[in-house]
């Protein structure tokens, strides 16, 4: 065999896997911008209100203020005249945690349900893909806007609204993962010397499903972020919280007269998906070897 | 073999369906409250007279699994409830809006399709070349922008800017004149709604036709057809997109709660007068049985859809076909 | 008369680490009904050899540098692509090592076979059905009618590849390439490919290209055999020349690995030989003999200049300094 053979890439190579994965991940110039444009988006909105200390609530200036005209609110007004710069450092808190709290439930349901049933087979593996299939039937957004009106728009309800909706894809992808990595040779090994299921399942097989979830858990991240903006333009976010969402919900009438009212908070919420996603895709990358050369 | 494969998929889709009937009781039971207060919803003018009416209608008096009976067979005759918003049966309600709704959905799948899968093609012949980017770019762009957003940034450049194409509502009563103007007219306002609809979609397509035309490509059987003096564009157009497409159905298929969703946000945008609005007036108005009748109706229009991609699939792929 | 003459095609890859040398001045000659054989290690350019005449070659990263290949007297190289295309399937077939691939799951084989026919002959879709079914019968596949209509996921390996010879030999070619035809198979299965090739080669008086590992069914099949290593023919001649009387040390090395195959009987037999080293990288080919590294016999010129193939007056030609200096001495 020649050493062009592109199997011989493959030689034993002495990279920590994660060392060798950060390497792809560094080499993609779409993923480090999509880092860049996160990173910025979180410490802004850690940091900025400290910085920028003006109530996003109070109202400042005349109703529906263009940018750039006043000092007071150089970002312009909303339709209750209050300052959207602030509005929009402020807002990402909630989004973002939304988001992520939304992102971690839907990951966990999904992994619980989908090792079970990669891991058992047989009948449990029947249940639980019934029960996700008949989770896929709902349409996402729908279910999430009637549990959201049923049980009141708190970020908790929402959170967990997006968790329940959006599960089955998550538990699809763990249980194929399971299903992979439970014929493998170690973990059959595993099982003649005695091991325990739960031993097998969370320490042997998880560990090594967790390159496709993690990928899989960033994008969700994404995914919750533009589901909490959809159900905050219906209008079901906590009207209490300042947030991206709840600006675009209480703009959406005047985009005919005011076009910055909408754009600017939906611009935030594109630009953090988009630093998501992009970060998702170097993951990928970076996880996947079969790309890794390319 | 295959009458055999539908009759068992039948029997299952009208088990999800049910199964969706009995989440909606549920639903109406789990919230907080008095059910007989969630069905009338808040504003539905709840005296005492009508909450007894409702009591009454349901079984709320009876132990639950009579309730969940009632509802079953109420549901079974068609009979979804009465939205006391509206004052009228919640099927009539559906019934009247989900024509809107399918056609804003299925021209967006269709333009989604053809046009995505066109560029994943076109960029699948130089996986470095120009489309291949612009496929690259759309599909970040198309996943990551909210589909409420997209519209709305229509709306503002359609609005003044460019004023071609109407940005609200089906259609336009001084404009549709006879029924070859109406489906002029309503074909004229469709074009936002379903392009802002179906660009997401369009961004996954191209980019799953191009990965699986590049994995296609580069397979043995079409080196064979090479080797048998096939034409390029025959290689690509007959051999490479029929077994390119077959993870297209797919998708589309276990997609279609999602397009559904997204329908929901464009109708409400552009006032689209479907069920996506009628769900956004009925959560306004807290008008539960119409929420939850919406809920259903197009959870079957979703078990529907995937019946109909199972068996495309089937058709499309001999392998399935003549498996079991 | 020769049909297909290879006459010094250089074909180079593009790859990261620079120029691959894929195939280095190839020649070869395969006569009218003949069966030419080539064999050589994994890696060796044989298929590449096969793609070329086909003009096949993957392109990027690959390349035909230069050199001529003609089919009955016409250049391939520079053809137009349509001009190719008439020729591919019609005066040349070719049939590959996976025939569990090699067929489009999404067409009954009748169509594929079909699809060959009517690309190439001005015929109706009837009659090329017609004739996909004769094809099918020809390739000794029973109930042609019924079987043409499966799709290939419903036959045998075995059946699969007789399907596929059935297509590469639908429009009567002139030259049939075979590239491993029977590497994935049984060997029972094996031997049967192998006979239908035999048979189909006599009743038709095709020219057939086998490329293959098995010297037996070198031994069995062709008239004249090519040894490849590296990208270059080293050694070439008539079955009973290469076989009986190896004159190239890797070729030597190649036929004691295979043990019905040695002269000895069986008991003054060494066990079973493999060539020690591996192929070089062919980036990293230097100025001499690319087998030099794992031969035997190397001598100093050896690694100094490339040996180039010496016939002798039999036509037995190989290309090796030792050989060379060996044969001056007598
Ligand atoms: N896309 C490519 N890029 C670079 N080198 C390539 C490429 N494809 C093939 N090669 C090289 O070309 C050489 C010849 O390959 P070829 O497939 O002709 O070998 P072979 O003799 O048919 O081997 P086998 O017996 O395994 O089929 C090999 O060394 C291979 O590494
Ligand atoms: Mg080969």
């Amino acid at each position: 065999m020649t050493v062009l053979d592109t199997k011989d890439e493959s030689l034993p190579r002495a990279e920590h896997p994660a060392a060798e994965a950060w390497r792809v991940f560094r080499s993609r110039p779409a993923a480090l911008f999509g880092l860049l444009l996160l990173s910025i988006i979180v410490i802004v909105s850690l940091f900025g209100p400290v910085l920028y200390a003006v109530d996003p609530f109070e109202i400042v200036w005349a109703p529906l203020t263009p940018p750039f005209e006043t000092e007071t609110a150089i970002l312009g007004t909303d339709n209750l005249g209050r300052d959207m710069l602030a509005g929009l450092i402020v807002g990402g808190r909630a989004t973002l945690l939304v988001g992520v709290t939304a992102a971690l439930i839907t990951i966990i349901i999904g992994i619980l349900v989908g090792a079970l049933a990669g891991y058992y087979l047989g009948w449990v593996d029947d249940v639980l893909m019934r029960i996700t299939e008949f989770f896929q039937v709902l349409p996402p957004l729908l279910f999430a806007m009637v549990l959201v009106t049923l049980f009141s728009p708190s970020l908790p309800v929402v959170a967990m609204s997006i968790g329940i909706v959006s599960w089955p894809a998550t538990a699809r992808l763990a249980r194929a993962e399971f299903m992979r990595i439970r014929g493998l040779e170690y973990v059959s090994a595993g099982r003649s010397i005695g091991a325990r299921d739960g031993r097998l399942i969370w320490r042997v097989i998880l560990p090594n499903a967790l390159a496709p979830l993690i990928v899989s858990a960033t994008l969700t991240i994404g995914v919750a972020i533009l589901f909490e903006a959809g159900l905050s333009f219906l209008g079901l976010s906590d009207p209490n919280t300042m947030s991206w969402g709840l600006m675009i919900g209480s703009g959406r009438q005047y985009v005919l007269d005011a076009w910055w009212v909408v754009t600017l908070p939906g611009a935030m919420i594109f630009l953090t998906v988009l630093g998501v996603s992009l970060i998702g895709d170097g993951l990928n990358d970076a996880f996947n070897p079969k790309l890794r050369e390319r | 073999m295959l009458l055999w494969t539908v009759i068992r998929r039948l029997i299952y889709s009208v088990i999800l369906v049910v199964a969706v009937l009995v989440l909606n009781f549920l639903l109406i039971h789990l919230a907080p409250g008095d059910p007989a207060d969630v069905i009338a919803g808040e504003m539905g003018g709840a005296t005492e007279e009508v909450l007894a009416s409702i009591r009454k209608a349901y079984g709320l008096d009876q132990p639950l699994y009579v309730q969940l009976w009632v509802y079953l067979k109420a549901a079974a005759g068609g009979d979804l409830g009465q939205s006391f918003f509206y004052n009228a049966p919640v099927i009539d309600l559906i019934l009247d809006r989900v024509g809107a709704t399918l056609l804003l959905v299925f021209t967006a799948l269709g333009f989604a399709i053809v046009v995505g899968t066109t560029l994943g093609v076109i960029a699948s012949r130089k996986p470095t070349g120009i489309v291949s980017n612009l496929v690259t770019v759309i599909s970040v762009i198309g996943y990551s922008a909210p589909i409420f957003w997209t519209g709305i940034m229509l709306i503002i450049v359609f609005a003044s800017l460019i004023p071609l194409f109407p940005i609200s509502n089906m259609y336009d009563v001084t404009k549709s004149v006879g029924p070859f103007g109406y489906a002029l007219d309503v074909a004229h306002h469709l074009v936002l709604p379903a392009f802002t609809l179906g660009i997401v979609y369009l961004a996954q397509y191209s980019r799953l036709t191009r990965a699986s035309m590049l994995e296609v490509l580069g397979s043995d059987y079409i080196r064979t057809a090479r080797a048998k003096g096939v034409s390029e564009r025959k290689v690509y157009g007959r051999h490479a997109l029929r077994n390119a497409v077959l993870p297209i159905i797919t998708i589309a298929g276990l997609q279609f709660g999602g397009i559904v969703s997204g329908a929901v946000l464009v109708e409400t945008v552009f006032n689209w007068p479907g069920l996506g609005t009628l769900a956004f007036d009925s959560i306004l108005a807290r008008d539960y049985p119409t929420i939850l009748g919406i809920l259903f109706f197009s959870a079957v229009i979703v078990i529907v859809a995937n019946l109909i991609t199972d068996l495309l699939y089937r058709v499309a792929d001999p392998r399935i076909r003549m498996a079991k | 008369m020769t049909v297909l003459k290879v006459d010094n095609i250089v074909v180079d890859f593009a790859t990261r680490r620079g120029n691959a040398r894929v195939l280095d001045h190839v020649n070869l000659e395969v006569n009218e009904g003949e069966i030419l054989g080539i064999v050589g290690e994994s890696g060796c350019g044989k298929s590449m050899t096969a793609l070329s005449i086909m003009g096949l070659v993957p392109s990027p990263p690959g390349n035909l540098t230069s050199g001529s290949i003609y089919l009955e007297g016409r250049d391939l190289v520079g053809l137009s692509k349509d001009e190719m295309r008439e020729i591919r399937g019609n005066e040349i077939g070719m049939i590959f090592q996976e025939p569990m691939s090699s067929l489009n799951p999404v067409f009954t084989v009748g169509e594929q076979i079909a699809e060959s026919v009517r690309l190439h002959e001005n015929a109706s879709q009837r009659a090329a059905w017609e004739r996909a079914v004769e094809m099918l019968r020809a390739v000794g596949i029973p109930e042609a009618e019924v079987r043409a209509k499966s799709y290939p996921h419903q036959l045998s390996g075995g059946m699969r590849q007789r399907v596929m010879i059935a297509i590469a030999l639908a429009c009567n070619p002139r030259v049939l390439i075979a590239d491993e035809p029977t590497t994935a198979l049984d060997t029972t299965v094996q031997a049967q490919i192998f006979d239908l090739l035999e048979e189909l080669q006599k009743s038709r008086g095709t020219a057939i290209v086998l490329i293959t590992h098995d010297m037996g069914a070198v031994a069995q099949l062709a008239d004249r055999v090519a040894v490849m290593y590296a990208g270059r023919i080293v050694e070439t001649g008539t079955v009973e020349q290469v076989l009986t009387m190896p004159r190239h040390p890797y070729t030597e090395g190649l036929i004691a690995c295979v043990p019905h195959l040695q002269p000895d009987p069986p008991e003054k037999r060494e066990p079973l030989l493999e060539i020690p080293g591996v192929v070089p990288s062919l980036t990293e080919l230097g100025d001499g003999c690319a087998f030099a590294p794992r031969c035997n016999r190397a001598l100093a010129t050896c690694t100094g200049r490339q040996p180039v193939l010496k016939t002798e007056g039999n036509g037995h030609a190989t290309a090796c300094w030792a050989v060379e200096a060996e044969l001056e001495n007598v």
